[in-house]
């Protein structure tokens, strides 16, 4: 039996007392769906707070955006047909393909957000399309801004927000199993300009912005391909760990973001 | 600390340690058709209904479900005896360790999706492993299942 060692719950009814009860004390943190929480089962909790009272559990849509509330299931924005409208509906395809549906109803999109999971397959499509997020204390920033500071860590994730953005898209996890975390994956959009983001590298997911750039404005063919792609493998770093070598992964990525400027540009 | 579950339509109250999660407490409680098998998120024979759609009940705090129903195989015991018998007629048993779980997934599924398809059926159920049948049988009997409940 694997219990976590936590002295406190609670479920503030307000988002000041949520926030006045998660910077009282290093060891307090919020609890998004729990569903990683058994990766913390070493870790000592003092209090978790539950953000289930405060109604961010709401998608909404306007004429420019979506807005996602932090506490809304992976599984929930998944079914959220509207969404799949845009993007070629690459946040579908990336949030579908984690773990079992399961899973995806009690993980939240702020959980999967606040944990920076290096293997995320959210990040990269979060990035690529550019996503927003909405801080109780410090307002919106940009996903990319906020993988680059920690000084989140402490505040109070409120929405995603997704600009609505007929752009094209193409995403691709590659695993070794149905249920198993992503080997490497791929994001490709293109809205205008290209925008090329790897994740599970095993690193977390990062843009490739020389790569993109140099495709900015070009006729694609396939010697621009392969000229993007000499740039791409100078562009990002690839490592080892045990489920693949840095060489397979270097490998998939220069595959599957070939096929993803392909896919993008028909 | 205190918490109340309405399990299979009957209100019930716990005290439980804040760390503990809810496969626990309710097969500490004799509710034991939730099996415990990889206890880590993976094979998803803890699975039980909250508020009606499936979870893992290994991950789930019982703290963070007070206040919700929780439905196990017991809940829906007529339709865990149908769905039976198309896994008798399929021969899409074997150690039955994974049954109860695999019954509350098609559940979920068939109030969540409409007239689901092949690729619905394995997209659903891909977190229900079963290290016996291979998956076909599961298949066809889940798939006459549904037709039938049509």
């Amino acid at each position: 039996m694997i219990d976590l060692n936590v002295n406190e719950y609670v479920k503030p009814d307000s988002l000041r007392v949520a926030y006045d009860v998660l910077i009282s004390d290093s060891k307090n943190q919020i609890i998004g769906g729990g569903a990683w929480i058994k990766m913390a089962s070493n870790k000592e909790i003092n209090t978790l707070i539950d953000l289930s009272n405060l109604n961010l559990n709401k998608i909404t849509s306007t004429d420019l955006e979506f807005k996602i509330g932090a506490y809304v299931s992976l599984h929930e924005l998944e079914r959220f047909e509207e969404l799949n409208k845009y993007y070629d509906g690459i946040i579908r395809q990336a949030i579908k393909e984690i773990m079992g549906v399961g899973i995806r109803n009690l993980a939240t999109v702020g959980g999967s957000i606040m944990g920076k999971f290096s293997f995320s397959d959210l990040y990269g499509v979060l990035i690529a399309v550019d996503a927003s997020l909405e801080f109780y204390q410090q307002g919106i920033i940009s996903v990319r801004e906020f993988l680059e500071n920690k000084r989140f860590d402490k505040d109070i994730l409120l929405h995603v927000i997704i600009p609505k953005k007929k752009a094209k898209g193409f995403f691709k996890k590659v695993k070794t199993t149905a249920l198993d975390f992503a080997i490497l994956n791929v994001c490709v959009v293109k809205d205008g300009r290209f925008e090329i983001v790897i994740g599970a590298r095993p690193g977390i997911a990062t843009r490739a912005v020389r790569t993109s750039e140099f495709l900015d404005g070009k006729d694609i063919d396939d010697k621009v391909i392969e000229e993007a792609l000499d740039i791409l493998e100078e562009e990002i770093k690839f490592s080892k760990n045990a489920k693949a070598s840095k060489e397979y992964r270097s490998d998939l990525a220069l595959v599957y973001v070939k096929r993803g400027i392909k896919e993008v540009i028909k | 600390m205190k918490v109340h579950l309405t399990i299979n339509g009957y209100k019930k109250e716990f005290h439980v340690e804040v760390g503990e999660f809810l496969l626990d407490t309710l097969r500490n409680h004799n509710y034991t058709s939730v099996k415990k098998g990889c206890d880590s998120t993976t094979c998803g024979v803890c699975t039980v209904l909250l508020d009606g759609k499936p979870v893992p009940s290994c991950s789930l705090l019982t703290v963070k479900a007070d206040g919700h129903e929780i439905t196990t195989v017991e809940g829906i015991s007529k339709e865990a005896s149908d769905l039976s018998e198309h896994f008798g007629h399929e021969g899409a048993d074997q150690c039955g360790y994974c049954n109860p779980s695999l019954a509350l997934n098609v559940h979920a599924l068939k109030n969540e999706i409409r007239d689901p398809n092949d690729e619905d059926i394995k997209e659903y159920l891909v977190g229900n492993l079963c290290r016996c049948t291979g998956y076909e049988a599961q298949h066809k009997a889940i798939k006459s299942y549904l037709e039938e409940e049509k």
